[in-house]
C-alpha cells in the first residue's frame, strides 16, 4: 500500500504600493489596498472558494478515504479576514471533517529561517496562535517558507517541538535516492521529512494544460495510473503544490476542477494499492528510512532548488540586510504597530520581485507581479523601508525621552 | 527683425534644458524686438491630419504658466508653428528604431510611456521608419514651411542637430542666412563612441551655417576641433536661466537629514556612477545625510545595483523621472545640488538649484562652471574632491550660506534678455554679410 500526501500551500503578500521619495516622512501607509482586495477577492471567487467546496464534497463522498493538508499564511488569513471572510468559514468546515490537516510556518511567509533562529522561533508561534483563532486547530507538523531547508534549519524546527517537516525532494540533495520515502533530519533524528516528489507535483501544477507536453491531456485515471506504477517505487507519494494552481495558474477552462473532482475515486480504485493521508499521518506510518543531509540551504524553487531566487543579486541581498538590521530597534521599541509594520515587510514576496533572473522561471516570477521590473521592486521597497527606519528611529528616541522624564520625576 | 526659428516644445511638454533654453532665448529675443516664427516637432494621435498647426502664442502651456501671461508684448511677437513630428529632443537613432518597431508589431499608433519611474513621451508611430528619414521628412515640410512664409523672415536659426537638415533646406529656399546652436554635441552624449550619421548631420548644419552658436567655450573647442568648422564662424553664447516670478511653498519636509541630490538624465554624459561613489564616501563619515538621484537613463539599473553593492540603498534613494511641480519641490527640500558631468555643453539645472537657494557642486567640464563664481567646481572624476566638497557644505553651515546667498545674486543676473541682444547682435552681423554677397 502506497500512500499519497496531498498537500496545498495558501499565501497571499500584502502588496506594497507606489511608494516614492516624496512620500518618505510623510506619509506611512505603505500597502496598496485597492491591489490587495481585488487580487484577494478574485483569487477567493476563482480558486479559494470553489476548490474548497469541492475538497469538501469530495472527503464527504469518499468517507474519510480522501484526504489532504493545508498550510495558510498569517497575512494570507488577515487578509481573508477582511476582504473574503466566507473563504476562512469554508476552511473551517474542512476543517471539521477531521480529514484536512493545518501545518504550521511562518506568519508572514518569511524568511526568518535564514536570519535569525530567534524570529523564526517567534513568527512560528505567531502563525500558531493566529491559525488557533482563525480555525481553531494547534498544528504539528511544519512547512517552512517556500520548502526552504538545511539540516540547520530542521534542527531549529524540532526544537519548536515539531515532529514532521516538509523538504523539497531535490535532485541535488537525494541523488540516487528516491523521495517518496521518509527520511529524517541529520542532526535531530527525531524529526521526520517528507520530500515533495517534484516531477508528479509539477505534472499537475505547471504542466497540466501545457498542449506542447506529449502526456497532454492528462486524466485522473492516467495520473492514478502513474501513482499505482511501480515506476512509482516507494511508500509515500508527496504532491506538494501551490493551492493557487487550482482556477489561477490553471484556470478553469483547463478542466483542472475536473480532473481534481475525478481524482480521489481514480487514486482509491480497487487493485491500485493506494491510499490518501494528511501529512502528519504519512509521516508516523511509515519508519525513516535513512537521514537526509543538507548541509547547504534548498528550496522548491526555480530549477536551481535554492534560495537564489529571493537572495540571488545584490538588490537582494541589500534589501534583505537592512532588513534585519533593525532587528534589535524593532525589539526594544515592542510597539505592536511597528512589529506588525516589520511582519509584512518581511514576506518572501518582496524579495522574490527584485530576482533578475528570469529564464525558464520567469513566468512563475512575473505571476501576481506588480512591479515592471526588479529594480522598480528595489527601489520601492527601499523606500517603504527607509521610511520605516526613520519613524522607528523617532519613535524610538520618544521613548528613551518618555523613560528618561519618568525616572527624573523619581527623583 | 524676424527669425524663423526650428526649436523644441516648452516644458512641460518635454524635458531637459533644449525645451527651456528655447523657451527662455525665444522671450528674450522677443522682449529685443525680435518677432520669432517658431517650428516645433509634435506628436499627434490620430485625430489631426494636417500638415503643419499654427497656433497663438497663448495655447501654449508653459512650465511657469502660459506663455502669454504678463503684461509685456511677447504675445505679438512670437507665432507658433507645428510640424507632425516624432522627434523628440536627446534621442538616438536606436531608441527612435525600438519605438517604430513596437509600432510595426502592435500596430499601435500612438502610446506614451505611464510608467511613473520613467521619462513620459507620447509618442506616435505614423511618421518616419528611422530617425534619419524622419529628419529628413522633417526638413522637407520645413522648406514648405519656409516657401509659404517667403518674405517674412530675414534669419533662420536651428536647435539641435535634429533639425539641422530643416534649417539647411530653409536656407536654400529662402536664401536667408543659417545659424545652428549646438547644444550638445555627439561627443558629449556618447563619449568617443560617436554615431557617425549624427555626426555627418551636425558637421552638415554647421558648414552650412553662417554661424554656430555653442553654448559654452567647451562646446566652442570641440565644435573647432572634432568638426573642423573655423574659429571665425563660431561664437559662444552662454544660456542663462528664467524662473518663475513666484516660487511655490516649500514643501512638507518629512526627512530631517540633509539631502544631497543629483537631478538628470541618468547616462553616460551626466556622470551618475561618480555621484554614487562620493555618497558611499561621505556617508562613512557623516551618518545623517541623504543622497537621491532623480530621473531616469540608460545606466539607471547599473546604478541602483551599485548602491545595493555598497550597501548604502537605506541612504540612497531613487525617484524616477521628475516634471514640473515635482523638479521644484526637489530642489527646495535639498540642501545641496551636485552636477558631476563627464561632459556637460551648458548645464541649466546647477542655476535652477542655486536659485532655490541650494549651494552647488558642479564638474569643471561643464560649460556652466565658465559662467559662475560661487559653485564648488571639481574634476568629475575625483571622487574625493566630490566627497569633500559634499562633507564640507553638509558640515559648515556658514560655508553652504555663502554658496547660496551669493550663488542666487549671481544666477539671478544671468538675464535671458542680455543673451538675446547678443544673438541679436549676431544676426545683425550674418543679415549684412548676406545682403553684401553679390546674387
Amino acid at each position: 500500500m502506497k500512500t499519497v500526501c496531498l498537500y496545498f500551500q495558501v499565501h497571499q503578500p500584502w502588496r506594497l504600493k507606489k511608494y516614492r521619495f516624496f512620500n518618505m516622512g510623510v506619509d506611512h501607509n505603505y500597502l496598496d489596498d485597492m491591489q490587495n482586495r481585488s487580487i484577494m477577492q478574485k483569487v477567493a471567487r476563482q480558486c479559494y472558494l470553489p476548490m474548497n467546496a469541492l475538497l469538501l464534497k469530495l472527503i464527504k463522498e469518499n468517507k474519510g478515504r480522501f484526504r489532504c493538508s493545508f498550510s495558510i499564511t498569517g497575512i494570507a488569513m488577515e487578509q481573508m479576514r477582511v476582504y473574503a471572510p466566507e473563504v476562512l468559514d469554508s476552511f473551517k468546515e474542512l476543517s471539521a471533517t477531521g480529514c484536512v490537516e493545518f501545518l504550521a510556518e511562518t506568519y508572514s511567509h518569511s524568511l526568518a529561517s535564514l536570519a535569525s533562529k530567534e524570529d523564526f522561533a517567534q513568527q512560528v508561534k505567531l502563525h500558531m496562535a493566529a491559525l488557533k483563532k482563525e480555525l481553531g486547530v494547534k498544528p504539528t507538523a511544519f512547512r517552512n517558507t517556500e520548502l526552504i531547508y538545511s539540516d540547520e534549519i530542521g534542527a531549529a524546527v524540532a526544537e519548536m517541538g515539531f515532529r514532521t517537516m516538509l523538504a523539497e525532494g531535490a535532485k541535488h540533495v537525494l541523488g540516487w535516492k528516491s523521495p517518496n520515502f521518509v527520511y529524517a533530519n541529520a542532526i535531530d533524528q527525531k524529526l521526520r521529512l517528507l520530500l515533495r516528489n517534484y516531477k508528479l507535483s509539477d505534472d499537475i501544477a505547471f504542466r497540466f494544460s501545457n498542449r506542447g507536453w506529449d502526456q497532454w491531456p492528462l486524466t485522473a485515471e492516467k495520473y492514478a495510473s502513474w501513482l499505482a506504477s511501480d515506476e512509482t517505487p516507494g511508500e509515500v507519494i508527496n504532491l506538494f503544490m501551490d493551492y493557487e494552481t487550482f482556477g489561477e495558474h490553471q484556470h478553469a477552462d483547463t478542466g483542472i476542477f475536473d480532473f481534481m473532482k475525478a481524482l480521489p475515486k481514480a487514486v482509491l480504485a480497487k487493485g491500485n494499492g493506494l491510499e490518501f493521508a494528511t501529512v502528519s499521518e504519512s509521516a508516523r506510518k511509515y519508519q525513516p528510512v535513512a537521514v537526509l543531509h543538507c548541509p547547504h540551504t534548498m528550496s522548491w524553487a526555480d530549477e536551481e532548488r535554492d534560495v537564489t531566487a529571493w537572495l540571488g543579486n545584490e538588490l537582494q541581498n541589500e534589501a534583505f540586510s537592512k532588513l534585519y538590521s533593525l532587528k534589535e530597534k524593532v525589539a526594544q521599541l515592542g510597539n505592536p504597530d511597528f512589529d506588525y509594520v516589520w511582519s509584512f515587510l518581511q514576506t518572501s514576496d518582496h524579495f522574490y520581485y527584485m530576482a533578475t533572473k528570469w529564464l525558464s522561471d520567469g513566468d512563475v516570477h512575473s505571476y501576481f507581479n506588480p512591479y515592471d521590473s526588479a529594480y522598480d521592486a528595489f527601489i520601492n521597497y527601499m523606500n517603504v523601508l527607509s521610511d520605516f527606519m526613520i519613524e522607528l528611529d523617532k519613535a524610538l528616541e520618544a521613548k528613551v525621552v518618555k523613560a528618561l522624564g519618568r525616572s527624573a520625576r523619581r527623583k | 527683425m524676424r527669425v524663423l526659428m526650428f526649436g523644441w516644445e516648452f516644458p512641460p511638454h518635454i524635458a531637459g534644458g533644449l525645451g527651456t533654453a528655447c523657451y527662455g532665448m525665444t522671450r528674450g529675443l522677443a522682449r529685443n524686438g525680435v518677432d520669432v516664427t517658431f517650428v516645433v516637432p509634435h506628436a499627434y494621435g490620430d485625430e489631426d491630419q494636417r500638415f503643419t498647426h499654427v497656433l497663438n502664442a497663448s495655447d501654449v502651456e508653459a512650465l511657469y504658466g502660459s506663455v502669454g501671461s504678463g503684461s509685456d508684448d511677447i504675445l505679438d511677437k512670437l507665432s507658433f508653428i507645428r510640424i507632425d513630428s516624432n522627434m523628440v529632443p536627446y534621442i538616438s537613432p536606436e531608441e527612435y528604431a525600438t519605438y517604430h518597431e513596437q509600432f510595426v508589431k502592435t500596430g499601435q499608433t500612438t502610446w506614451t510611456t505611464t510608467d511613473a519611474w520613467k521619462q513620459r513621451y507620447t509618442f506616435s508611430g505614423k511618421y518616419g521608419a528611422n530617425l534619419m528619414e524622419e529628419v529628413a521628412r522633417y526638413a522637407v515640410v520645413a522648406a514648405q514651411v519656409a516657401r509659404d512664409l517667403e518674405g517674412q523672415f530675414d534669419v533662420i536659426h536651428a536647435h539641435d542637430w535634429l533639425t539641422y537638415y530643416a534649417g539647411i533646406a530653409a536656407k536654400r529656399v529662402s536664401g536667408k542666412p543659417l545659424i545652428v546652436h549646438m547644444h550638445a554635441t555627439e561627443y558629449d552624449r556618447t563619449g568617443e563612441n560617436v554615431n557617425t550619421q549624427v555626426y555627418a548631420i551636425e558637421k552638415a548644419g554647421m558648414q552650412a551655417a553662417d554661424r554656430v552658436m555653442a553654448v559654452s567655450n567647451l562646446t566652442r573647442n570641440i565644435v573647432i576641433t572634432k568638426y573642423g568648422i573655423p574659429a571665425g564662424r563660431v561664437v559662444t553664447m552662454h544660456n542663462a536661466v528664467r524662473f518663475a516670478e513666484n516660487s511655490s511653498a516649500a514643501p512638507e519636509r518629512g526627512v530631517k537629514d540633509k539631502i544631497i541630490t543629483f537631478l538628470g538624465r541618468i547616462t553616460y554624459q551626466k556622470g551618475p556612477d561618480y555621484f554614487v561613489e562620493a555618497a558611499a564616501k561621505v556617508l562613512k563619515r557623516i551618518p545623517n545625510v541623504r543622497f537621491v538621484m532623480a530621473g531616469s537613463g540608460d545606466m539607471m539599473n547599473h546604478v541602483i545595483r551599485r548602491v545595493a553593492r555598497l550597501g548604502i540603498a537605506d541612504r540612497f534613494h531613487f525617484t524616477g523621472f521628475l516634471r514640473g511641480e515635482d523638479v521644484h519641490k526637489m530642489f527646495q527640500l535639498s540642501d545641496v545640488y551636485v552636477m558631476p558631468s563627464v561632459s556637460e555643453p551648458f548645464g541649466i539645472s546647477p542655476l535652477e538649484a542655486m536659485r532655490s537657494n541650494v549651494p552647488v557642486i558642479i564638474s569643471k567640464q561643464s560649460g556652466v562652471a565658465e559662467v559662475l563664481d560661487y559653485a564648488v567646481k571639481v574634476d568629475y572624476w575625483d571622487v574625493d574632491a566630490m566627497a569633500d566638497a559634499m562633507a564640507g557644505l553638509i558640515k559648515y553651515p556658514a560655508l553652504a550660506g555663502m554658496f547660496a546667498s551669493k550663488g542666487l545674486e549671481e544666477v539671478t543676473n544671468l538675464k535671458w534678455n542680455n543673451v538675446a541682444a547678443k544673438i541679436k547682435a549676431v544676426y545683425e552681423e550674418v543679415i549684412a554679410e548676406n545682403s553684401n554677397q553679390p546674387k
